[in-house]
């Protein structure tokens, strides 16, 4: 599974930082974007899914393992 | 209150943020708009808008082209022309739009990061414990007069290099501007006279001995290789304290009013600290305190409805959040609730500056409190009273502690 934050969208929210700090990091703007490339172990892939559905911007897409 | 406009009796058509049955409680006018009439019109205000469904309140806050931020408080007065056009606004950059936006805001992103944050954390915590220490041994006691209010005001102040005596100043004069928005307009003008001059007599002392503060670093920091007009730093900072003071101390005081009714909910957050995560998104969702607004840019047709060039929009994050449409049980307080996109925050680029500040302080305001005093009660939910106007919270909320 990867996670990606789209930088047009992200707003600074930060409810992924918080979420899964494993996943994603902000910078000094506040703005979100994915650790890792955006690679999610596979313990943490109910994370990124969280972390996702609590996005109020929709900026992160998950793309889950075909 | 609103003491000088006449009650409502049909929200659809004559709206009024400031009668006393929405600011009671305006999720049922809400509710009734969104099947009826999801975007309300009124004459009051010299014409205003009310979109109150989660997609239009989204479509309003992203749509910066039609919907101008130069003024984002109704009241009876219109940004004139002795106020900064547009793109700046008189509060940069909240009443910004693009493109100066981005540039202003950029400048202010820095010290309300999440990381900078961090560094406030034990100041507040000491501070809630102080003010806890004041309330010992009194029973009841009021959770917003005695604790919330003091919280947000004290860290701002602190963050700008202000007097901490000066906290009790602040709050008259916010209250002034979001709740008393039907007051005639010169009584308006005369009061934000007296701040302006407050204010610039705390930017001459910084000039004069500058220090590691957010008021030096606004006197510091440059725009285009230039340093900010006065003007700027002085919106800026109204901004500042207006936007980080009335907001977080409503979020705090409703959680803890909703804590008092509800014993399960209480025990929750005690007896499961992995909750707290959830909780607190929560907490902001069900009782988001902040309704922005927008001034419409131009003549256009906004879902059906002939929207004219100057017509006020109010913008109720708070109703968003309670849409059935985009949350399950929305107007259910489910502390574990795990798909969460609310909108207590904004939406969009005017995503609130200090939310990453205003979370921290919830969440510490509540924590030092259910340390202390993990099981409380209303003494009597009559005697509760709520801000009128654009940001909705308790202002006296008397508590039993058991």
């Amino acid at each position: 599974m990867r996670v990606h934050v789209d930088p047009d969208k992200c707003q600074g929210h930060n409810r992924c930082y918080a979420l899964a700090p494993e996943l994603f990091d902000v910078d000094d703007l506040g703005n979100a974007h994915e650790l890792n490339d955006g690679l999610v172990p596979a313990d943490l892939q109910a994370k990124a899914r969280l972390a996702a559905a609590n996005c109020p911007e929709y900026a992160i897409g998950v793309e889950e393992d075909s | 209150m609103s003491a000088h406009h006449p009650p409502v009796t049909d929200w659809a058509t004559d709206f009024d943020h400031t009668d006393a049955t929405w600011v009671g409680d305006p999720y049922p006018i809400w509710e009734a708009l969104r099947t009826t009439c999801p975007v309300a019109r009124s004459e009051r205000y010299g014409g205003t808008w009310l979109p109150v469904t989660h997609e239009n309140v989204a479509a309003v806050a992203y749509d910066t082209e039609h919907f101008t931020s130069r003024s984002v408080v109704v009241s009876e007065v219109r940004p004139g022309p002795e106020d900064l056009p547009a793109p700046i606004g008189v509060a940069p950059p909240i009443t910004s739009d693009p493109p100066f936006h981005a540039l202003a805001r950029r400048l202010l992103l820095p010290p309300f990061a999440p990381k900078k944050v961090e560094a406030l954390e034990a100041f507040t915590r000491e501070l809630c414990n102080e003010l806890l220490d004041e309330m010992a041994g009194r029973n009841p006691l009021d959770a917003a007069l005695d604790y919330a209010q003091h919280i947000p005001v004290r860290v701002i102040v602190k963050m700008l290099g202000f007097p901490q005596d000066d906290a009790p100043f602040f709050r008259r004069f916010i209250h002034f501007v979001l709740e008393e928005v039907d007051m005639p307009a010169e009584q308006r003008i005369e009061l934000g006279a007296e701040f302006d001059a407050y204010i610039n007599a705390r930017i001459d002392e910084h000039i004069a001995h500058p220090r590691d503060d957010l008021t030096s670093y606004l006197l510091d920091v440059e725009l285009d290789g230039n340093k900010l007009s006065r003007e700027h730093v002085q919106g800026t900072m109204v901004l500042l304290l207006v936007a980080g003071i009335d907001t977080t101390w409503s979020a705090i005081g409703a959680s803890l009013w909703h804590l008092a009714r509800n014993p399960a909910d209480r025990r929750r957050m005690v007896d499961e600290p992995g909750i707290w995560g959830t909780a607190i998104e929560e907490l902001l969702r069900a009782y988001a305190p902040v309704t922005m607004a927008r001034l419409v840019a131009q003549d256009f047709e906004f879902e059906g409805c002939p929207m004219k060039e100057g017509d006020w929009v109010l913008l109720p994050f708070p109703a968003a959040n309670r849409d059935p449409d985009f949350f399950p049980k929305a107007d259910e307080v489910v502390l574990d609730r795990a798909e969460n996109r609310h909108a207590a925050f904004g939406l969009g680029i005017h995503r609130c500056l200090g939310s990453n500040l205003a979370r921290m302080e919830l969440r510490v305001a509540l924590e030092e409190w259910m340390k202390r005093y993990p099981e409380f009660e209303l003494v009597d939910p009559a005697t509760v009273t709520w801000s009128a106007g654009q940001v909705r919270g308790p202002r006296s909320i008397p508590v039993r502690i058991l």
